[in-house]
């Protein structure tokens, strides 16, 4: 692994003019050809850090190192590493071509040599043909697309992406969500990318990083972060999700909606207050007459159909639980609620619990 | 309906007749072979003879028009330099230059010229051409940063990162990238300062000296002695280029609308 | 590049050439020139010696004058002969704006209708007298009415072909040489030829924007031409019309060319008194006070109209070079 890391972020903190400390003390290792994903809430960092490896922001402490090399100190021009921007930035007055020779051009290499290189990249993506076109007259799609090319070109090690796909409608996006996997896949380049949408971060991603006020909460594969969230906070923010105050009776066996369950998490100590999620689509209905003892039970309050699925809420005392299902059960029913062990993710108390557990709670109303 | 159109259009054409009817005069009475405007003495070009061997007028028209392309060019360089200054400063920086930029514009001319023949009084120096041209960049550059600013706000907030990060250094991003998209607001910028300085006549009169004096100075004290046919020549020279070049920078914008009803027709004119 | 080595010339810049000069109008404004004091002291063989007020003593007089603060020109500028002059402008610039806003007003709203196809090419036809000489402006209105001008020779032409209204006019003591300019009238007419324009284009600008949909809709829920204009396009014109009168009033109320030209130095204005003082009479210091009164009416004006403080639309600091 060590010798695979291509991008190293060591302990980078950022506090602007005005206090604001945007990145607290951030740590990051991002191997070679790998898609990484910067993910969370609007002002959580996620931008400066990506901001901070592009070199158009300098961070007041930490290092960012390049292939084992420090470039804090370089500025963007002197990086070999490449941005696409949120809004494209592309140059106006530049036809297609001219915007993505511009990196070629300055360095002054053959003309002839990057326009048949620039006809490549545009195959690539998918704007073969396009080389005249004004900037002005392509969609945001294609605009999106000439924006990747133009980086491209210049065949960085590294590629970052600032949100590129959140001016596009849905539709799009998730068309070039696929195509950016697949550029990424043939190109063999490391995509580091921001995004706020949570399922666009767990369908291309690697590795996700979950950021929260400066910070990265957790960083692992999109299957961790989905199904063992470390903290109320990151199980909120990805996914639907039911979060619940809870004990930890023991190793074992936690105790929420005043019933006991077995299940896979220990070391918290005996009484200790937790967190616990637990998916919608984890939560199975059971009806009334079903043998099952010692489960919560519960009314069914909602019902909407989503296409793949049921959406119910279902009251339990105070609370009130998400329940995805395929089986439809009407408005009133009485249930009984069950849930296997390995679908309880017990989690340590955080600072953000009780706004995430206040939200839960809401619900209920 | 159709009355009231003929009115509205009736009105535009008066207020087109007031607005040039003097100038129609000038240019009749400059072809008059009469010193007197009492009377038609027939169809004469002495008085453009006379006039381009005058050579005070000549000698005016050139300060006017030296004066005017550099203190234009140079306050365009200027006011685009300080427009790009301005916009970068924090906010309340900003805020306090922009007032103390806009000052020459809110002040009337006269506090202008008055403050500026003080300053060049102060600072010991000889009132001339030297002064003259700096005082027409100084009230000048407002009204570039004045167009500058709007099209700087425009811009996409990456673009001068973007070249950046394809490899340009900021002075390369600069003149490849933010320049030419900025480039309608710098001319437009330097023909509202040419403008200015040519028409200009109370700052200069309070800031040349030495025998140094422009077209509006040379008239305007031709004027106070009395009229001479020798100005209606020139005027009718002046309103020639004037139409000719104004026509010639619109041309294609009006080309460009033709046919396509709807767009709103832009005309630079600056005021 | 480093932001300062942007920023400071420019600062430096706006300083000398605004900052500064506004400094010295405000230092000669509330100073004047005074003989520097000296003491006479007659020494024993007859002659004198003159002692400075630092000491140091000499043979000669001292001739030198000081700049002494003071406020006597503010009080010899509210005598009434320079009040008078002040009334007298600002009588002359607020006709002239009248004048410009009744005329241009509706040029602005005419054009920006449905009448013209061409709407842009109008105006530009109707500013392209702006782009010539100021003075040659001004020179052309005086060679028409000019007691011996190009108007009276015109009328003294048509008395002749007609004498019944030769002997009409007359009667009714209309002189055969219509004396036109060095008047009131003849100035503000100069004001309103020259600074007519400046009234067209910002309202136009402003009522161009307006979105005709909102016209449409007002319409549509039956309001009468009349009324859709009292309650959208009066309204949102209302910014360009302010505009438009700062722009003719401020030039209007300080001019001297317009004055003299066509006023023939018969209606002096506060702008040729100002004029005077840096001239013939040469008492820089009244001339800066003078000055001060000007800026003082024009910024009061201007708060008055509350144009003064624009608001700022930048929010987001962005970096360029």
């Amino acid at each position: 692994m060590e010798n695979n890391v291509i991008l190293s972020v060591k302990d980078l903190r950022v506090v602007f003019e005005d206090g604001f400390v945007a990145l607290g003390g951030v740590s990051l290792d991002i191997g070679k050809n790998e898609f990484v994903t910067l993910l969370g809430p609007s002002g959580c960092g996620k931008t400066t850090l990506l901001r901070c490896i592009g070199g158009f922001e300098k961070p007041t402490s930490g290092e960012i190192l390049y292939k084992g090399e420090d470039i804090i100190h370089l500025p963007p021009y002197k990086r070999a590493i490449n941005t696409v921007f949120q809004r494209y930035a592309l140059f106006p007055h530049l036809n297609v071509a001219q915007n993505v020779a511009f990196g070629p051009d300055l360095r002054g290499e053959d003309k002839k040599k990057t326009a048949l290189e620039v006809s490549r990249m545009l195959e690539m993506v998918g704007l073969a043909g396009y080389e005249k076109r004004k900037i002005s007259s392509l969609s945001g799609g294609q605009q999106q697309r000439v924006a990747i090319a133009r980086a491209l070109i210049n065949k960085p090690d590294v590629l970052l992406l600032d949100e590129p796909l959140a001016a596009l409608d849905l539709k799009l996006r998730r068309e070039m969500q696929l195509e950016l996997k697949r550029i990424q896949r043939e190109s063999g380049i490391t995509f580091i990318f921001v995004t706020h949408d949570q399922e666009e971060a767990l369908t291309m991603s690697d590795r996700v990083a979950v950021m929260r006020s400066g910070e990265i909460l957790q960083l692992g594969t999109p299957e961790d972060i989905y199904n063992e969230p470390q903290s109320a906070f990151v199980a909120d923010f990805i996914g639907d999700s039911n979060i619940l105050a809870g004990t930890m009776v023991r190793d074992r066996l936690v105790r929420f909606l005043n019933c006991e369950f077995p299940c896979v998490d220990g070391g918290f100590g005996e009484q200790a207050e937790v967190d616990i999620v637990v998916r919608p689509e984890d939560l199975k209905l059971r009806t009334m007459e079903d043998p099952i003892e010692g489960v919560p039970q519960g009314v069914v309050e909602s019902l909407l159909f989503k296409g793949v699925h049921y959406e119910m809420k279902v009251r339990s005392g105070d609370s009130v639980l998400l329940v995805h299902s395929t089986h439809a059960r009407p408005v009133g029913t009485r249930v009984k609620m069950f849930v296997a062990p390995e679908d309880i993710q017990v989690m340590h108390k955080s600072d953000c619990s009780p706004d995430v557990l206040k939200r839960h709670a809401d619900r209920a109303k | 309906m159709n009355w009231k159109r003929r009115i509205r259009k009736a009105y535009i054409g008066l207020i087109m007749a007031f607005l040039y009817a003097p100038i129609v005069m000038l240019i009749l009475y400059s072809f008059n072979n009469s010193k007197s405007r009492a009377q038609w003495g027939g169809f004469t070009l002495k008085w453009y003879r006379e006039l381009f061997t005058d050579e005070a007028i000549m000698g005016a028209l050139g300060t006017t028009l030296s004066v005017g392309f550099l203190a234009a060019a140079i306050s365009t360089v200027l006011g685009t330099f300080g427009a790009i200054a301005l916009f970068q400063m924090k906010r309340r920086p900003r805020q306090a230059m922009m007032s103390i930029v806009n000052l020459p514009m809110l002040n009337s001319e006269v506090v202008t010229g008055v403050s500026l023949m003080l300053l060049y009084a102060m600072a010991h120096i000889q009132l001339g051409y030297v002064t003259l041209l700096l005082s027409h960049i100084a009230f000048c550059v407002p009204y570039v940063v004045l167009s500058v600013m709007p099209k700087l706000r425009q811009l996409d907030p990456n673009l001068a990162e973007a070249a950046q990060d394809l490899g340009a250094t900021p002075l390369q991003g600069f003149f490849r990238v933010i320049l030419p998209d900025i480039m309608p607001g710098v001319f437009s910028g330097f023909i509202m300062a040419l403008t200015m300085s040519i028409d200009d006549f109370v700052v200069s009169f309070f800031t040349t000296g030495s025998g140094v004096s422009n077209l509006s100075i040379t008239i305007y004290t031709m004027a106070k002695r009395g009229i001479s046919p020798k100005i209606n020549a020139l005027s009718t020279i002046i309103f020639v280029c004037v139409f000719v070049l104004l026509i010639g920078i619109n041309l294609q914008d009006l080309k460009k609308d033709d046919g396509s009803g709807k767009k709103v027709e832009k005309v630079r004119i600056p005021y | 590049m480093k932001n300062k080595a942007l920023t400071l010339p420019f600062v430096l810049w706006a300083m000398i050439f605004i900052v500064v000069p506004l400094v010295m109008i405000v230092w000669y404004g509330v100073t004047i020139e005074e003989p520097i004091p000296y003491t006479e002291i007659i020494q024993p063989d007859g002659s004198v010696i003159y002692e400075l007020e630092n000491g140091s003593r000499t043979t000669e007089k001292p001739w030198q004058k000081r700049a002494v603060v003071s406020l006597s020109n503010f009080k010899r500028m509210l005598e009434p002969t320079y009040l008078r002059l002040l009334l007298r402008s600002l009588k002359v610039a607020v006709i002239t704006t009248v004048i410009c806003l009744a005329l241009g007003y509706p040029v602005a709203l005419i054009l920006t209708g449905r009448d013209f196809k061409r709407p842009a090419l109008w105006l530009m036809l109707l500013i392209l007298p702006m782009w010539m000489n100021f003075l040659l402006r001004t020179y052309s209105w005086m060679s028409i009415l000019e007691n011996s001008g190009i108007l009276n020779s015109w009328i003294a032409r048509l008395r002749e072909a007609i004498p019944v209204l030769d002997e009409w006019l007359l009667a009714r003591g209309v002189r055969r040489r219509i004396i036109f300019l060095y008047n009131e009238n003849a100035v503000i007419l100069g004001m309103v030829y020259n600074y007519l324009s400046f009234m067209i284009m910002p309202i136009y600008t402003v009522i161009e924007k307006i979105d005709r949909s909102l016209l449409e809709a007002a319409a549509d829920l039956g309001a009468s031409p009349a009324k859709s204009f009292m309650r959208v396009t009066l309204p949102y014109s209302l910014p360009g019309v302010l505009e438009g009168i700062t722009m003719v009033f401020v030039p209007a109320v300080t001019t001297f060319v317009i004055s003299q030209l066509m006023g023939g130095g018969k209606v002096p204005l506060i702008g040729d008194i100002i004029q005077n003082q840096f001239g013939k009479s040469s008492d820089w210091h009244f001339g800066a006070t003078l000055s001060l009164l000007v800026m003082v009416v024009v910024l009061a004006f201007m708060g008055a109209l509350g144009r003064i403080d624009k608001e700022d639309e930048q929010s987001k600091e962005v970096r360029i070079l």
